[in-house]
């Protein structure tokens, strides 16, 4: 696995807190863990829509990585309602199904980005410093943080 | 079944399973079957509904399973973890899904729905309308099959076509 500097956030330096949103284990473990080597903490997971929200208000994440074909509610309708109710909420889809437009209804309904599925790490990362802007900060070499 | 529907899932297959193995892999046997399908090991249905409806499985003997799953998730997985068959769900979905957004992109459209594990050792015997086309792709892990069946939704396109 590729290693890449650190991502933080600039308000106080510590981790970027996600939440990880797909129906499958097996994805959000892998997206935990592509995360985990941008120096991100997984503040919490959802396998479906609802839950989606319901840990968006526990977690109160810095960034949501959404999937978009899951049980009982889909991504897209979730991500609405999240930034309905959040506007400063930053969700970033991230799907196999990667047609025109799913992506426009992705984002005109409120998702700041899109990374198709199976997903590289690189993309992912330059995604989420771009969604970040200045509320994110890549630490120095040594580690420095901010 | 026309080739325009298929060669999108094939392309989707080679770019996800060659991202995902880290190894080039080849195109081995195709063959159509119009009899029941018979499951092989580890398998993922994927349905597909629209103008274009049907299914797709993707189809790995346990071993090749583990190995693949392995790869896709960077650590050694037992044979016996849940990870394995997630696994192999999460590949049909990236592959079914890639393919469907170059479909959709022509104008075709579908709904995707969450992949299953297919549990029964046989599936729903193929129709004429639905032959089922099985490819199998060589990989350094093991055999991959993907068995597609798809049919045109002839009601969706003679409405689409104003008839």
């Amino acid at each position: 696995m590729e290693h890449f500097a650190s991502l933080k956030r600039s308000k106080d330096g510590q981790p970027v807190r996600y939440l990880v949103v797909d129906d499958s284990v097996f994805a959000r473990k892998n997206l935990a863990r592509i995360v985990e080597t941008f120096g991100g903490q997984v503040a919490g997971e959802a396998g479906d829509g609802m839950t989606a929200i319901t840990e968006y208000e526990r977690t109160n994440p810095d960034i949501v990585l959404m999937d978009i074909t899951m049980p009982q509610m889909e991504g897209i309708e979730a991500a609405e309602k999240i930034v309905g109710q959040h506007p400063e909420a930053r969700i970033v889809m991230v799907s196999s199904v990667g047609y025109q437009e799913n992506i426009v209804a992705a984002l005109q309904r409120g998702a700041r980005h899109f990374v198709q599925k199976p997903v590289k790490p690189e993309v992912l990362y330059e995604v989420i410093k771009y969604v970040l802007g200045e509320d994110g900060a890549v630490a120095n070499a040594a580690g420095a943080g901010v | 079944m026309k080739m325009e529907l298929i060669q999108p899932f094939i392309n989707a297959a080679d770019a996800v399973l060659a991202q995902g193995l880290q190894s080039p892999m080849s195109i081995g046997n195709l063959s159509m079957e119009q009899e029941a399908y018979r499951r092989k090991g580890i398998a993922a249905l994927v349905a597909l509904t629209g103008d274009i409806e049907g299914r797709i499985v993707f189809d790995l003997d346990p071993e090749t399973a583990v190995r693949v799953a392995s790869h896709f998730a960077g650590a050694e997985l037992p044979e016996s973890d849940d990870l394995v068959r997630e696994a192999v769900c999460e590949l049909a979905n990236q592959v079914t899904g890639n393919a469907i957004s170059v479909l959709n992109d022509q104008g075709f459209h579908f709904r995707v729905h969450p992949p299953v594990l297919h549990v029964s050792d046989h599936g729903p015997q193929s129709t004429e309308d639905t032959e089922a086309l099985v490819i199998c792709f060589e990989t350094a892990s093991g055999s991959v099959f993907m068995n597609i069946a798809l049919r045109y939704n002839v009601l969706r396109t003679a409405m689409a076509a104003g008839k």
